[in-house]
């Protein structure tokens, strides 16, 4: 190598490693970034000496009594509420979203092709439309207020439907030509489904119980208008919510921290050992919307 | 604008080239629109044309069949009975006995309610053996509304299985006729989990769909052209009625009481305001998403999964405590006001929320901190599909970074990514939880509460919404008359989009 390809190389890689720096030094600053808040929420949760919002972040005297506290507080009912809810939803979503999204993807009948499109325009209403009439009907079937939750699930998997996507995206890519193979064997659709198909579906029905899993703890629109007034139908995203308004902050923002982070380590724990298929679900049938 | 061949756009400076497509885009939007409307006659037209084939096939139908297929008309399923295909018989004649018996005991009633949507209110009655007036309830606008639309639902599931009734008895004539044998019952219920299985497995989805998305939705659309508010609820307080384009007109209408901005100003304010949101929500988190999965997935970084870890993990935080949390580290008394202040840097609490701008500002940015890591995700997936070798050849051929970028990856990006954009764009506008949740509107714009209850700088069309539903008045009309509006601009900006941008429509064949 001659000498000034030499020094080219050597400022190719000086500048190479520049450059890395200067990423790495921005990953770490977005990483810090996206983590202050949480670190903030738990560090307050731990706060005794005051129940009120404060301008500094590490308490000055650290206990466990927001938690402790929490316990006389009609929150374990919320979290039972929203865990019963989650798990429900969970369950029911799937078998929907999973029928729903195999029939538009594997059969080819008339109405499919009007029935997607009726539901994308379906989609361009605002949802919130419909919880004003939701609520009067549910009110009518008693699920409202203390009962909430049945009613909450009801509605949840009842329009679950429409959220048919991401798994449809992952059907298409399942080659057609396992199916005819089976077909010509002389399996019926169900068995075709059953002993083909679903083996091979794992990552997405995991990726859509997941999501249908978290969805629940974080509603709370819907949640908030039919459990209108009744604490012992709240989840907890309602309840966690009334205790900042106005007249609530300064009794209980350290309690909020402290309900804030029970709900968020089961969740969050959940989430980080189910990563692997979030992404693949994201990444492969997010997209193709 | 005249099109340009490709010699001559060629020709043009980049500038030029830009202004170009710029101005192809808005110029191609009437025909995009009239495009809408000739799609919209032409199935207008063919509806009529199956209609008048289905009217035409019904008639020849019952001229040519035989008697079983003629009584058919009359009692659903006798044809298939007669013909020995007893399950199919016994669920059309079963379906047939359902229907008239529930016309004749409530279906018939709500009809007949449907017109005037109920006709005595409550009444003041005395009352005995209390010796005082109650209140005595009466009809129930709400109920009759409902179950009216319910009905109407149910007749055409009639027509349209009456119908399938009589095309089964000419496919059955038809088939009896060359000398072949009709499936039995048992053939009918194995063929649910095999040729009809699709049936099978769309009836329940659809079912829930039809009844808790659309039959709301086609209520809430009909409550706007009545009076249902919280004064007129329909049962307790006061019946309601229907109205016509009334609360259209109280919409549109640009007069106002004295003192008062206008409905149309105020609408007008806070579209304005959502579809800036919606702009920049969704291309600062594209944009900046996409650098930042472009960072982590750099050559010779290590840790990438370390980083992607910790992005990813925020998704998981459910978002009413990310968001609600943050709100109050931004409040005038919360940390950062408060460490801001403590190491001297300010000497008065900064406005996040209290002033316009600053609220408005603050809220994209927040919105960036929500939205990055699963930008992240979607565009790590895609830039590793991306083929090295062509950034191999763009090194060759001497491009610099800046170059691949806007060369290739953006091209690629934004052609893979079309539809996401679109709904994503969409989908903000819709964003209730980041704006209901970080400032619940504020701070408060004055002049346009006067019109229509407390509204707020911060405030999306979907959160004014909630507002009109919950507000002291609860203006039911007045919500659905803002939620058709925002579904006539979501749908108006996807058609325009879709019929305009050409990558959008043929995405495929990029790939």
């Amino acid at each position: 190598m001659s000498e000034t390809t030499m020094k080219r190389h050597m400022g190719l890689k000086a500048s190479r490693t520049l450059g890395n720096t200067l990423i790495y030094i921005l990953l770490i600053v977005i990483s810090i970034i996206w983590l202050v808040p949480f670190f903030c929420i738990v560090l307050q949760s731990f706060r005794v000496e005051s129940t009120w919002q404060v301008g500094y972040v590490i308490p000055k005297v650290w206990g466990i009594d927001n938690y402790r506290n929490l316990f006389s507080t009609d929150f374990p009912r919320w979290y039972i509420n929203t865990f019963i809810t989650a798990v429900c939803t969970a369950l029911l979503q799937t078998i929907i979203v999973l029928c729903m999204s195999y029939t538009l993807s594997r059969f080819r009948f008339k109405m499919r092709k009007p029935l997607m499109r009726f539901m994308l325009i379906l989609g361009m209403f605002p949802g919130m439309l419909a919880m004003i009439i939701l609520y009067r009907v549910l009110k009518d079937l008693g699920l409202t207020q203390a009962n909430a939750t049945p009613g909450l699930i009801l509605v949840y998997v009842a329009s679950s439907g429409m959220g048919y996507y991401v798994s449809k995206g992952f059907f298409d890519t399942i080659p057609k030509s396992l199916d005819e193979a089976a077909r010509i064997d002389g399996a019926t659709r169900f068995q075709i489904l059953k002993k083909i198909i679903l083996p091979l579906s794992k990552p997405i029905v995991i990726y859509t119980i997941l999501t249908a899993f978290m969805g629940p703890w974080g509603d709370f629109v819907f949640a908030r208008y039919i459990s209108f007034g009744a604490s012992a139908g709240m989840n907890v995203a309602v309840g966690l919510y009334n205790w900042l308004t106005p007249d609530q902050i300064n009794n209980n923002y350290t309690m909020f921290c402290a309900g804030g982070v029970l709900v968020a380590i089961p969740v969050t724990l959940l989430f980080l050992f189910l990563q692997k298929y979030y992404v693949e679900g994201v990444t492969g049938g997010a997209v193709k919307g | 604008m005249a099109q340009l061949s490709d010699l001559e756009f060629l020709r043009l400076s980049k500038g030029r080239k830009f202004l170009y497509k710029l101005g192809r885009f808005f110029a191609g939007i009437p025909k995009a629109i009239a495009n809408v409307f000739i799609k919209l006659w032409t199935l207008i037209k063919s509806g009529i044309l199956a209609i008048g084939r289905e009217a035409k096939d019904i008639v020849t139908t019952f001229i040519n069949g035989d008697w079983k297929t003629k009584v058919s008309y009359l009692i659903m399923g006798f044809g298939c009975l007669a013909r020995g295909q007893i399950l199919r018989g016994l669920l059309f004649l079963l379906f047939e006995v359902v229907f008239i018996g529930y016309m004749i005991l409530s279906g018939g009633y709500w009809l007949s309610m449907m017109p005037s949507l109920g006709k005595v209110g409550p009444t003041e009655e005395y009352n005995e053996i209390y010796d005082l007036y109650v209140t005595k309830y009466n009809d129930n606008s709400f109920q009759i509304l409902l179950y009216s639309v319910l009905t109407i639902f149910f007749i055409i599931a009639f027509i349209y299985t009456w119908r399938v009734n009589i095309r089964q008895n000419k496919i059955a004539e038809k088939i009896l006729a060359t000398g072949k044998k009709l499936k039995s019952s048992k053939e009918d219920l194995h063929s649910m989990v095999d040729e009809s299985f699709h049936k099978t497995l769309l009836a329940l989805p659809l079912t829930g769909i039809l009844i808790f998305t659309v039959l709301p939705i086609i209520f809430m659309v009909l409550v706007a052209f009545t009076n249902y508010d919280g004064a007129h609820d329909g049962y307790i307080s006061n019946l309601f009625h229907w109205v016509g384009l009334d609360n259209f007109n109280t919409m549109f209408s640009w007069k106002s009481a004295s003192g008062t901005q206008s409905y149309a100003a105020t609408f007008g304010e806070i579209l304005a305001w959502t579809l800036m949101w919606a702009f920049f929500a969704t291309f600062t988190n594209y944009f900046l998403g996409m650098f930042v999965a472009m960072a982590i997935n750099k050559k010779g970084i290590k840790g990438k999964k370390v980083f992607r870890t910790i992005l990813v993990m925020t998704i998981a935080i459910p978002q009413f405590i990310s968001l609600l949390y943050v709100s109050k580290m931004f409040a005038k008394d919360g940390i950062l006001n408060g460490t801001l202040m403590s190491l001297g840097w300010i000497d008065k609490a900064l406005p996040f929320w209290e002033d316009a701008t600053w609220a408005r500002v603050t809220v994209i940015i927040i919105n960036i901190w929500i939205g990055i890591p699963y930008l992240m995700l979607i565009a790590t997936g895609i830039l590793m599909n991306i083929p090295a070798d062509l950034y191999e050849s763009a090194r060759i051929d001497g491009a610099n970074p800046w170059q691949q970028y806007t060369r290739i990856t953006l091209p690629y990006m934004l052609f893979i990514t079309g539809p996401y954009l679109l709904t994503s764009f969409t989908g903000n506008m819709n964003n209730f939880n980041v704006i209901f949740l970080l400032t619940g509107g504020a701070p408060t714009n004055p002049a346009a509460s006067s019109a229509a209850g407390s509204v707020g700088y911060t405030d999306l069309l979907i959160t004014w919404l909630f507002k009109i539903t919950t507000g002291a008045d609860s203006k039911y009309y007045l919500a659905s008359v803002v939620g058709i509006l925002v579904f006539v601009v979501v749908a108006l900006i996807s058609l325009i989009v879709y019929n305009v941008l050409p990558s959008i429509k043929n995405e495929e064949d990029f790939q």
